[in-house]
């Protein structure tokens, strides 16, 4: 017996397909599976980050409801990778966040931007929050460097100290990897290689419409990665070359935060239409709101950035200087608490995974 | 909603691999197809839906198979399994055709991949449909709906109107009511009888209530008997079939393969006697598996149980439910209802006949027994360590064999030995031609497709003249 409901449910899934391993082809969760006759609550969450949700396995299954054994994997696995997550999460008081995470994550954005905007009144000289301001420095006239640097910082540190204490929970629970197997989970992540049901693709109903997911999910996670890298480049030209924002839209900050922003406008909003065309059996709608919260707050991050960009030379751009820097702000600091998570734990049981496989071939 | 005004050229009973590819090949020579398929949409496909590979003849490795598997050697493994009862020039036939299969079951959307765990001994033979056959049948479903086809659920088929051997028109139960459809010619490939206990009682008597049936409560043989009964030449025995020993407490309908269970070879079986009552090392277990579903059915209340000690517990692939465990043989046999004393004598005279040897489960080894009835030929080890394992099985019927006698053309045989002009038979409803007895892993998939291909293109050739 298990903690929970939804481990006990896993793991008569896995007992199941343990015995059946039609799927074995499909992609790395029953391989993993596999390699063993009986799973700790550790294995269990360590599958659950391996799948991708994909839904091959439910449409090939001869098991999935209404068949009495109700054999629904990529929904158990959804529901256990959500339960993962608060478990592994830092501090361990934290891990209520996850519950209603779609209510968090957007009221914890709502303040964040309120906080800003209030911020910025009260502490810029007044009637500086809607004047015209342009050329180099012009941000900081709202906002000083050095305070942007503080607040962002620390709020992009703490991210990070969470994010690192929950993935070395994780890895606690069983992980073990060197070196190449950290290179192949990165290629693996990098190519989305699992959410392919395959080779064959993930939907294998009759529905014909094709399934675009791993299109759209490259158009965020790479977007995401320029967007990252722009404010990288940025602050080099700060530092290094004493080249303050706003910058040119020649300039390559810009270059990469717009194509970025491209990425992330599109990229949510094809994953979200996504969703909704998938077989609702396979999914559990009470687990939207996570999902639905940070392709929000991603897709929010890339508009504002991009209309600040558009009307930095107007009266607007105070303000949306403040609603901007408010939704990144809000995004930092609820990444250890949302979907953001899903792509750390699945690299990291990846990694975990080519190990498994290659010391087992060996 | 079936089109009754229309006059289909061929129709297909059944929804399984042979029906499908009879259905795409007498699409894709232009000829208007309906597909009924008697289960609802999910159990669609009989038997295919718990299928996972299919034996076809290759002459060198592919991506997915580990080396050549000649025409001459399925042919040998055929005669093996069947001991001689086969129809040669039928089987001969179908080997060669296996060749092309799966080149033309791979254009018709369904995908492969190399046998992986638990299945190694059959990654030369047998070609493993990715995903399992499920997913080869939702392949097959959307190639024939995209080319055309038309497919009806939950319609089965009630009454045949045959006169002289010629196919006119069949009565379907479909959305509440009965109708007509008609059609140029039929092709039959709606499978044996496995899920209709009052046949199988029929030639079996009371012990077919014991019986588990492994595929779904849709394969009642329906389509045969009509046949049959319109003056169709029968083949094969009714009490063959393809069965297996499975869980016994697996559901009656189905449990498809997750009950089924590999360690038989690992231990002894005894009957609730407590008595063994056949050799469990004679060959390796592919080869063997499908004998003990008629040995189980062969002994008293249908019901026996595979013993093991903890040397063995790991030795094969997991099932669906845990094995009945003991410290001792006395608490075991009390678990199981047998009787104590029986069953440790039964393993303290298998014990003393155990030769020492060298255990070694990936070839024919030198553990066995001496002087003992039935003997254990390979693979005997004492059965001494705890804890004590043990598995009730039941017969698991997959499929029978009697069916229609068909030609190489897949042409239904009428009784007066003349050819049907319009009726062809594909798959299980068929495979008693093939199959007399006996079975190797795989070769109901290709009677279904080779002969279900063959089936629609003679269909559609003789409905376009």
């Amino acid at each position: 017996m298990h903690a929970t409901e939804t481990l006990n449910e896993a793991d008569r899934l896995m007992v199941v397909c343990n015995s059946c391993r039609y799927c074995e082809g499909l992609c790395a969760v029953f391989p993993a599976m596999e390699m063993r006759r009986a799973f700790t609550s550790g294995d269990l969450r360590y599958f659950a980050n391996l799948c991708h949700g994909c839904g091959a396995c439910y449409d090939d299954c001869q098991f999935s409801p209404p068949h009495e054994f109700n054999v629904n994997v990529p929904k158990v696995m959804a529901q256990l990778r959500l339960e993962s997550y608060a478990h592994y999460a830092w501090p361990g008081a934290c891990a209520g966040l996850f519950q209603r995470n779609g209510l968090v994550i957007a009221l914890i954005a709502a303040l964040s931007v309120a906080v800003f905007i209030a911020g910025f009144v009260a502490w810029s000289d007044p009637g500086a929050l809607f004047a015209v301001h342009t050329g180099p420095g012009a941000f900081y006239r709202l906002m000083p460097h050095n305070t942007m640097v503080a607040i962002f910082g620390a709020a992009f540190l703490y991210a990070c100290i969470a994010i690192v204490m929950g993935l070395r929970a994780f890895w606690r629970d069983g992980g073990e990897a060197a070196g190449r197997d950290f290179a192949q989970a990165g290629h693996e992540t990098a190519t989305l290689k699992y959410l392919d049901g395959g080779g064959a693709g993930c939907r294998d109903s009759d529905t014909k419409a094709p399934d675009n997911r791993r299109l759209y999910h490259h158009l965020t996670f790479y977007g995401f990665l320029l967007c990252f890298a722009s404010t990288s480049v940025a602050t080099l030209y700060h530092y290094l070359l004493g080249m303050q924002a706003p910058y040119a839209w020649t300039d390559l900050p810009v270059v990469l935060g717009t194509l970025g922003g491209i990425g992330l406008l599109i990229g949510p909003v094809g994953l979200l239409a996504e969703k909704g065309k998938r077989d609702p059996l396979t999914q559990d709608s009470s687990l939207w709101g996570m999902d639905v919260a940070f392709l929000a707050m991603l897709f929010l991050t890339s508009l504002t950035g991009l209309a600040l960009l558009g009307l930095r030379s107007t009266p607007a751009m105070g303000l949306l200087l403040a609603i901007h820097l408010g939704v990144v702000f809000g995004l930092f600091v609820t990444m250890p608490y949302g979907k953001f998570v899903h792509g750390l734990y699945r690299y990291a049981a990846l990694a975990r995974y080519s190990r498994e496989r290659r010391t087992q071939t060996d | 909603m079936i089109d009754t005004e229309r006059r289909f050229d061929v129709l297909v009973i059944g929804g399984g691999n042979a029906a499908l590819c009879a259905a795409i090949s007498a699409r894709r020579l232009g000829a208007s197809v309906l597909v009924l398929e008697a289960a609802p949409k999910f159990y669609r496909g009989g038997n295919t839906r718990h299928t996972r590979n299919m034996r076809c003849a290759h002459d060198s490795a592919t991506e997915t198979l580990t080396g050549p598997y000649t025409e001459e050697e399925f042919w040998k493994d055929l005669l093996q399994v069947t001991g001689g009862q086969t129809d040669e020039a039928l089987a001969r036939h179908m080997i060669h055709q296996s060749k092309e299969m799966l080149t033309w079951i791979t254009e018709q959307g369904v995908r492969f991949q190399p046998s992986l765990g638990g299945t190694l001994s059959l990654g030369r033979t047998n070609s493993f449909f990715l995903g399992g056959g499920r997913a080869m049948l939702n392949a097959l479903y959307r190639t024939a709906e995209r080319l055309g086809v038309e497919v009806a659920y939950d319609a089965e088929v009630v009454a045949l109107d045959i006169r002289d051997g010629v196919f006119l028109s069949a009565s379907v139960k479909h959305a509440g009511t009965t109708m007509t459809v008609r059609a140029t010619t039929l092709v039959a490939a709606s499978g044996g009888f496995e899920a209709n206990i009052e046949w199988l009682k029929q030639s079996w008597g009371p012990p077919a209530d014991n019986f588990l049936i492994r595929g779904t409560p849709y394969n009642k043989g329906t389509v045969l008997k009509l046949l049959l009964d319109a003056g169709v030449q029968a083949v094969g025995d009714p009490t063959q079939c393809h069965a297996v020993a499975i869980d016994a407490r697996a559901p009656k309908f189905d449990g498809g393969i997750i009950t089924r269970l590999d360690c038989v070879v690992f231990g002894i079986v005894v009957n609730k006697h407590a008595a063994r009552f056949y050799d469990e090392g004679e060959d390796f277990w592919p080869k063997r598996y499908a004998v003990w579903g008629r040995l189980v059915a062969g002994q008293p209340d249908q019901i026996a149980y595979i013993l093991y000690d903890h040397s063995s517990s790991t030795l094969f692939m997991p099932s669906l439910f845990p094995p009945i465990q003991a410290p001792t043989l006395r608490e075991l046999a009390a678990k199981l209802t047998l009787d104590p004393e029986a069953l440790e004598k039964t393993v303290a005279g298998f014990n003393a006949a155990v030769r020492p040897g060298t255990f070694d489960s990936t070839v024919l080894d030198d553990c066995r027994t001496e002087s003992l009835t039935p003997p254990k030929s390979h693979w005997a080890r004492k059965i001494e360590r705890a804890p004590f394992y043990a598995y009730p099985v039941r017969p698991g019927i997959t499929f029978t064999y009697l069916g229609t006698r068909v030609d190489r053309q897949a042409r239904i045989v009428m009784a007066d030995g003349k050819l049907s002009s319009n009726m062809f038979a594909a798959g299980e409803i068929m495979a008693g031609n093939v199959l007399g007895k006996g079975y190797a892993a795989g070769i109901g998939m290709t009677i279904g497709a080779v002969f279900g291909r063959i089936a629609g293109q003679e269909a559609a050739t003789r409905a376009r003249n």
